[in-house]
C-alpha cells in the first residue's frame, strides 16, 4: 500500500515520435493518494487507458517515472507490482469454478491453502457470490463475471491499487448502479486506492472522491466533483461535465468585465494575462431569463422533467439556459442575465479570471 | 388452437431431393449390393448378411482396419500437438502474418495425387532428394519400396506435411480471437506461460480444435489417393489401408457384394468414432 506518483510521464506508440501529435500521453504529473477513490475521466482516445496500462505495467512509458511510494516501478513487470486491474470485458477463466477463479492469483503466488480458503471466502462474501462458488464461471451472467474479475483483484491483501477500465460497459443499465454502489462499498471496507477509468461523467462523479479529467493526452483538471462543476479550469472540463455542458461564448475581455455580442457582462473577477483568444464560460444553470440583459431569441424548449432546457440564439451564437420553473414560448424574444460570480473568461481554453474571495 | 398447415412440407422438398440424389440414392445402391450376389448379366441372388459376416471375420479386413487405426492414431498424435505449437508460435499481427498464412496454406492447395507423386519421387532411393540424402549422404538404409518401416515413415511424414496446416490454421483462428485483456489479466494474476495455455488458450481453442480433430480423423481414416500413389499399398500389404483394400476388392477383384458390405462397415466405423470424439470433446459444454 503506497502513494502512487507519476512524474513527467510521456508515452508514444510510435518508436520514433516526431511531434507532440505522436504522443498518446503528453506530459503527465499526477499523485494518487493512498486509499483514495479516483476517477479518470475523458473522451475515448484521450489516453486514459494508456495511462492505466502504464500504472499497471502492461506498458512501459516512453519517458518519465512511475513511483509506488519510494520504489521506482517504471520497468517492473505487472505481476511484481501488486496491482489489480479489471477490464472493460469481464475476464474469467472459463474452465474453472468461481472459487478456482478467485483463488488463481493467490495460487500463482504460492500462498498456502488455508489463507487462500479464508481470503476467497471473505471476498466472495463481500461480493455476494458465496452461493455460486462451486459453479463453473463460464455460465455466469456478465455482471457476475465482472464481479468475479473484480474479486480476483481484491483477493490479494497486498494490492497497491485496483484499476477499473470502463468496467460497466457490458453490464445491463439496471445492474450498473448496483455494481457501482457495490464498488463504493468495497472501497469503504478495504480502503485500497482505486482508479476508475470512464468516459461517463455520472459514473466518474458518483464513484470518485477526486476526478482526473484528461483530454488529448493531457490532464486538464484534478478536483472533487463539486470543483469540476463549479469552477472548471478549462473549457473542455466545463463542456464535458454537466448536462448540458457549459456555454462557451466568444467574447472580448476588458478588465473585470467582458463584452459579449456587443453587451457588457460582469465577471467573477479581473481577467489575467493578455492576447490569445478569449471565451466566456457560464453554466446553463447560472443563465436566467430576466427583464433586462442580453437580448436573445428562444429557438427550442425541452422539458426534461426536473427542469426546462432552453436553446436561445444571441446573434449568431447559440447558448443553453436551464430554467427550474417556467420557460418562455418558442420563438419569443427574451433577455438573459448571467450570474456574475459564475461567469468566467477563458484564454486559449484555460481559465483567466481570478475569483474575488 | 394450433392451426395445422401441411404446406410446410413443400418447402423442405428441394432439400429432400438434394439429399436424396447426392446421399440416399447412391447409398441405397451400396446397401442393395451388400445383401446380394451379382453376376455379370445382371442377375442378383439374395445373400442376407453373409457378406458382412464374411468381411468382419476375414483376417485381411481386420489387418487393414488395424493398419488404418494405427495410421490415424499416429498422425493425430503428431499433427494435433504440432499444429497447436506452430499456431502458438505464429505472429499475431504485423507483416509476417499473411506470409505465414500463405506458407501454411500451400501444402493444402496441392492436388492429392500430386502430393503422392511428389513424395514418391522425393523419397525414391538413388533418384529422389530425400532417398539420395538418407542412403548416400547419411548412410541410413532407407527404401520405402522394400522396407515396410520406411514406407510407413514416409506416408506419415507426407500426411503431416500435407495436413498439419489445417490444424494450425484452425487453432490460429481460435487464438487470434482471444482479446488482449485475457493475456493482460493473466499477467497481472501472475500466471505462468503454462497456465496461460491451459486456462486461456486451450479453452478458447477448444471449439476449433474439436473441428480440426474431427476433420483430421475423418480425412485420415478415409485416406486413399496419397498412399496409393506413394506406395500402392506396399511393400506387400504393409501400407494397404482400408480404402486401398476396398478399391482392390471392388475394382481389382470385382467382388461387388463384399466390397459393398465393407463400405458400409467402413462408413459405420467412421461415423461411430466421429460421434464418440464429438460427444467426448463437447461433454463439458452442457
Amino acid at each position: 500500500m503506497a502513494e502512487i506518483k507519476l512524474s513527467n510521464l510521456k508515452h508514444s506508440y510510435f518508436p520514433a515520435p516526431k511531434g507532440p501529435d505522436d504522443f498518446a500521453l503528453k506530459e503527465i504529473d499526477v499523485t494518487w493518494r493512498d486509499g483514495g477513490a479516483y476517477a479518470l475521466l475523458g473522451p475515448s482516445g484521450c489516453g486514459k487507458s494508456t495511462l492505466l496500462n502504464i500504472i499497471s505495467g502492461l506498458l512501459t512509458p516512453s519517458e518519465g517515472r512511475v513511483l509506488f511510494g519510494d520504489q521506482d516501478v517504471t520497468e517492473l513487470e505487472p505481476d511484481k507490482r501488486n496491482i489489480a486491474q479489471v477490464f472493460q470485458f469481464p475476464v474469467i477463466y472459463d474452465t474453472m469454478t468461481v472459487r478456482q477463479n478467485l483463488a488463481f492469483p493467490l495460487k500463482n503466488r504460492g500462498v498456502d491453502e488455508a489463507t487462500i480458503a479464508r481470503r476467497v471466502a471473505e471476498i466472495a462474501e463481500m461480493l455476494d457470490v458465496t452461493e455460486m462458488l462451486d459453479t463453473r464461471a463460464a455460465g455466469l451472467s456478465p455482471d457476475n463475471k465482472q464481479k468475479i474479475s473484480m474479486g480476483r483483484g481484491l483477493v490479494r491483501d497486498d494490492v497497491n491499487v485496483v484499476m477499473f477500465d470502463e468496467p460497466l460497459t457490458v453490464i445491463d443499465p439496471h445492474l450498473k448502479w448496483k455494481l457501482r454502489s457495490k464498488l463504493k462499498e468495497l472501497h469503504q471496507r478495504i480502503a485500497v486506492t482505486m482508479i476508475y477509468v470512464t468516459h461517463d461523467q455520472t459514473e466518474a462523479l458518483t464513484f470518485a472522491d477526486e476526478v482526473v479529467v484528461m483530454q488529448d493526452g493531457v490532464v486538464v483538471q484534478i478536483g472533487t466533483p463539486v470543483e469540476l462543476f463549479e469552477r472548471p479550469q478549462h473549457t473542455f472540463v466545463g463542456h464535458f461535465i454537466g448536462s448540458p455542458g457549459m456555454n462557451i461564448l466568444p467574447c472580448e475581455a476588458r478588465g473585470d468585465h467582458a463584452s459579449f455580442a456587443g453587451h457588457s457582462v460582469n465577471l467573477e473577477g479581473p481577467v489575467q494575462g493578455a492576447g490569445g483568444s478569449t471565451e466566456l464560460g457560464i453554466r446553463p444553470e447560472y443563465v436566467s431569463v430576466a427583464d433586462q440583459g442580453v437580448p436573445a431569441t428562444v429557438t427550442k424548449v425541452s422539458d426534461v422533467g426536473r427542469h426546462f432546457v432552453i436553446d436561445a440564439m444571441v446573434g449568431e451564437t447559440r447558448l443553453k439556459v436551464v430554467s427550474e420553473h417556467s420557460a418562455p414560448e418558442q420563438g419569443s424574444a427574451v433577455h438573459l442575465a448571467f450570474r456574475p460570480d459564475q461567469t468566467r473568461v477563458y484564454r486559449d481554453g484555460w481559465i483567466a479570471t481570478e475569483a474575488r474571495s | 388452437m394450433k392451426t395445422e398447415n401441411q404446406r410446410a412440407w413443400f418447402f423442405v422438398l428441394p432439400v429432400l431431393f438434394l439429399v436424396a440424389f447426392n446421399a440416399l440414392v447412391p447409398m441405397m445402391t451400396v446397401v442393395n449390393y451388400s445383401v446380394q450376389e451379382t453376376f455379370g448379366n445382371n442377375q442378383f441372388f439374395w445373400q442376407g448378411l453373409d457378406w458382412f459376416e464374411q468381411i468382419l471375420r476375414s483376417d485381411r479386413f481386420q489387418a487393414a482396419l488395424g493398419r488404418q487405426f494405427l495410421f490415424t492414431g499416429i498422425i493425430l498424435a503428431i499433427e494435433v500437438p504440432l499444429g497447436i505449437i506452430i499456431a502458438l508460435s505464429m505472429p499475431r499481427k504485423g507483416f509476417w502474418v499473411p506470409v505465414c498464412l500463405v506458407l501454411m496454406a500451400l501444402p493444402m492447395l496441392i492436388p492429392w495425387n500430386v502430393v503422392g507423386a511428389m513424395w514418391n519421387i522425393f523419397a525414391l532411393p538413388k533418384i529422389g532428394m530425400l532417398g539420395y540424402f538418407m542412403n548416400d549422404v547419411l548412410g541410413v538404409n532407407y527404401d520405402m519400396t522394400q522396407d515396410p518401416l520406411a514406407a510407413w515413415i514416409t506416408i506419415i511424414v507426407m500426411d503431416v506435411w500435407h495436413w498439419t496446416s489445417l490444424v494450425v490454421l484452425l487453432c490460429y483462428a481460435g487464438l487470434v480471437s482471444i482479446p488482449d485483456a485475457y493475456y493482460q489479466a493473466a499477467k497481472i494474476d501472475g500466471a505462468s506461460a503454462w497456465s496461460v495455455f491451459r486456462y486461456i488458450q486451450l479453452p478458447k481453442m477448444k471449439t476449433v480444435l474439436t473441428i480440426a480433430i474431427l476433420l483430421r480423423f475423418m480425412d485420415s481414416f478415409n485416406i486413399y489417393t496419397e498412399p496409393f500413389v506413394l506406395t500402392g499399398g506396399g511393400p506387400g500389404n504393409s501400407t494397404t489401408l482400408l480404402s486401398i483394400d476396398l478399391v482392390k476388392i471392388a475394382l481389382g477383384q470385382f467382388d461387388l457384394g463384399p466390397a459393398a458390405a465393407m463400405s458400409l462397415i467402413y462408413f459405420a466405423i467412421t461415423l461411430l468414432v466421429s460421434w464418440v470424439f464429438y460427444v467426448v470433446m463437447t461433454k463439458d459444454d452442457q
